[in-house]
């Protein structure tokens, strides 16, 4: 029988890495997802969880390590956030390159310059290019569940390709709700051995593991990442498919609220669509037509889904807590991609908010929405649109 | 008939055909490292296969992993530049795990451990991985042109320190990584070279026999970087074992104050006491190290830079506690 605990979602995540059995972690403590390996190290103190920790000097070395032991054959696994992740930007690159399914928890959390400890997302929007999977919770259950999915994902043979899951600094890391801990047998099940086909470092089969290639090859290298990734968008349907079945809970690349006959859709991710649900509540009420599209699966972009999406829509008001400087946000340029060759197409909008752990209110979110309403009026209106800025202190 | 046993294994992992330059220490000290390692591990587990290597970016990773070939057989990884030691320290915790015995290998080179993989490498040292970290010392980077590292010698001429009106080349004395190895406190670090092979791989065979981290900082020629005669490497090495430059010492579980120095032959006279080293009178001046090498060629001009060499030298052999002269040539 699944237990039910009320938890932070750093213990989530730490649940969700002693239900999968890595054998190897190596983590470094930053705020918000220091807990992450506090509460890693109390499992295997406990002997709950039987793996090597390896309390590495810095993230740059436990995302080192985590490769060093993927590489070797184990299902590894590691914490971070902002700085954290930052500094393991040149090895994330590598991971994927090398198709290493390595899981990584990440507290979202601003980056510096100034130093804030708070949340957005710039810090894993940052590492979008990486090759990585990226996974988004909306609630400390979702990030247990992300991480179990994610695994399942990484280690698939058609993808092999490291993943991280974002759990929204502070407004999730450290706020406790009511988690279902699922039963180790079903985990078990649904995750099995990981078996690499690969990556080995058995002196009975010697294999060279990360060579130099040519331009002759590297470009092939870097397609295989691309294939891998365009892969993971049939094999995530499929976990979400088996994860329903098995545990009760379904997840889609992108999660609707309210959308049937809504004329401004707002898009968002994390924790954010769960004010945003509220705020659609309140404004159907009045009768505004509005709905919430949430990404839950952020990469591979879920191109499909986003111009199905699309169709639905006059208006799409995308809410990001990210910035992609002189664009807009991460999100904005996506979404332009995405459907920028479909004959009909909504508006789309783009507003940047909650940056560094600014709350997002609803008086944001009626800023937002009057400016998405004359776009629906056919008023002109700025493409992106920085919302609750404090321009008097400018 | 009695067929004599070769000084060592004929099994090889650093195959030929790798790329590396013609005539480079580096290449020889990574066939030697690699030998020995095996020796060691059919002694300790009866497999002497049971080891795997990582090895950081640089020279000797580019000459022997060009996809899709490889130079290497045993199990090899490469990583990134400065994460030799945390990537092995990932290697040995999954092998720790999954019960499979044998040894790490990380290999770097001056670069990637003297400077960029410094915190890695200590991290590795200090939290007591199952892993011998070979440094191969040639001085400067070479992969990327000859750039100086913290490792390159005093007057050493690289594509940073070129001398000129205002410069002597190399202006800061070397960084002896193996120090700061040894205040780790771990229960092997020695300096080695390709110029005493037989030496080099003794201490290869006791750092993979020992349980817990070691370190062996070889020194190895480059003919590239050093701009030397291709068929000198070894005869370089050994002159500078023989003139004072290249110190070789062990040391033993950190007791750094019970430093083993090892006479360096060519004539030099050593005073020991207590069975210590304390005092080497050599014989053979520094000139005849450094007139073989293109890179010094520029001190012949300004010989008082090389009395500032050799008070470097002697200062560094006064850290390890032993009081050294140094002759100067013959006029
Ligand atoms: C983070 C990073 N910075 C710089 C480089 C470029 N780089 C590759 S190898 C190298 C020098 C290697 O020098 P060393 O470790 O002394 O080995 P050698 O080439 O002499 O064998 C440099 C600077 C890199 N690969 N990664
Ligand atoms: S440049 Fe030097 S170290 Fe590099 S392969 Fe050539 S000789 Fe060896």
């Amino acid at each position: 029988m699944p237990i039910r605990k009320v938890m932070k979602a750093n213990e989530a995540a730490a649940w969700a890495a002693k239900l999968a059995k890595p054998k190897v972690i190596a983590a470094f403590p930053i705020t918000p997802s220091t807990l992450v390996p506090e509460k890693i190290s109390e499992f295997v103190a406990d002997g709950e969880l039987d793996a090597e920790f390896i309390k590495v000097e810095s993230e740059h070395s436990a995302i080192s390590a985590c490769v060093g032991a993927s590489a070797a054959g184990v299902r590894t696994f590691t914490a971070t956030a902002s700085q954290g992740l930052a500094l393991m930007h040149e090895i994330l690159f590598i991971a994927a390159g090398m198709r290493l399914p390595i899981v990584i928890a990440v507290g979202n959390r601003a980056l510096s310059a100034p130093i804030n400890i708070w949340n957005d997302w710039q810090d894993t929007i940052s590492e979008r290019d990486t090759g990585w999977l990226q996974f988004y919770a909306e609630n400390n259950q979702e990030a247990l569940d992300l991480i179990l999915i994610a695994y399942k994902v990484a280690e698939n043979e058609k993808v092999l390709l490291p993943a991280m899951v974002g759990f929204d600094a502070f407004i999730l890391t450290h706020t406790v709700e009511p988690v279902e801990i699922p039963d180790q047998e079903l985990v078990d099940e649904f995750l099995g051995e990981y078996e690499p086909k690969y990556a080995y470092l058995d002196p009975a089969r010697p294999v060279t593991q990360g060579t130099l290639a040519f331009p002759a090859h590297y470009m092939e290298a870097r397609y295989t990442v691309w294939e891998a990734n365009e892969n993971a968008r049939k094999v995530i349907d499929e976990a979400f498919a088996e994860f329903e079945k098995k545990f009760g809970r379904k997840y889609q690349k992108i999660e609707e609220y309210r959308t049937d006959d809504a004329e401004i859709i707002f898009v968002t991710m994390g924790s954010l669509a769960g004010t945003v649900k509220e705020y659609v509540d309140h404004l159907r009420e009045q009768g505004i037509k509005v709905g919430v599209a949430k990404m839950t699966v952020y990469r591979p972009f879920p191109i499909e889904e986003v111009r199905a999406l699309a169709k639905k829509a006059k208006v799409l008001a995308l809410l990001e807590k990210n910035v992609t400087f002189s664009v807009g946000g991460a999100l904005f340029q996506d979404f332009s991609r995405a459907l920028i060759n479909e004959s009909e197409k909504p508006k789309i909008v783009d507003f940047i908010l909650g940056l560094g752990g600014r709350d997002v209110t609803f008086k944001d979110l009626d800023e937002a929405l009057a400016i998405a309403q004359k776009a629906l009026n056919g008023e002109a209106v700025d493409e992106v649109n920085w919302i609750g800025l404090r321009k008097e202190i400018l | 008939m009695a067929v004599r046993k070769p000084p060592i294994t004929t099994r090889e992992y650093w195959a030929p055909g790798h790329a590396a330059c013609a005539g480079c220490g580096c290449a020889t000290a990574l066939r030697l490292a690699t030998k020995a390692f095996s020796e060691a591990m059919e002694e300790k587990y009866g497999d002497p296969n049971a080891f795997a290597i990582a090895q950081a970016t640089g020279c000797m990773e580019v000459v022997s992993a060009v996809f899709p070939y490889t130079a290497w057989k045993a199990p090899w990884l490469h990583v990134a530049f400065e994460n030799a030691a945390a990537a092995a320290s990932g290697v040995e915790a999954a092998w720790k795990k999954v019960g499979r015995k044998g040894k790490i290998l990380a290999i770097g080179g001056d670069g990637g451990t003297a400077d960029i993989g410094m915190q890695a490498l200590s991290g590795m040292l200090e939290r007591w991985h199952n892993v011998v970290y070979l440094m191969y010392d040639n001085e400067a980077y070479m992969n990327t042109g000859i750039q100086r590292s913290s490792s390159t010698p005093y007057g050493a001429w690289t594509t940073t320190s070129p001398p000129g009106k205002y410069s002597i080349g190399e202006d800061k004395p070397k960084k002896w990584v193996a120090l700061i190895a040894a205040a780790h406190q771990v229960p092997y670090v020695a300096t080695a070279s390709i110029g005493n092979p037989f030496d080099f791989v003794k201490k290869m065979k006791k750092a993979a026999k020992v349980d817990g981290p070691a370190f062996v900082q070889v020194q190895c020629t480059c003919p590239t970087g050093w701009k030397s005669p291709l068929e000198k490497g070894v005869e370089i090495a050994r002159l500078a074992i023989e003139t004072g430059v290249w110190p070789l010492f062990e040391i033993e579980n950190g007791d750094i104050w019970n430093i083993k120095i090892q006479a360096p032959g060519g004539g030099a006279k050593v005073k020991r006491e207590g069975g210590r080293v304390v005092a080497i009178e050599f014989k053979k001046p520094i000139e005849e190290y450094l007139k073989l090498q293109g890179r010094f060629k520029h001190l012949f001009k300004q010989p008082e830079a090389i009395d500032v060499m050799r008070e470097q030298i002697k200062a560094m052999w006064r850290t390890i506690g032993v009081e050294v002269t140094l002759p100067k040539p013959e006029e």
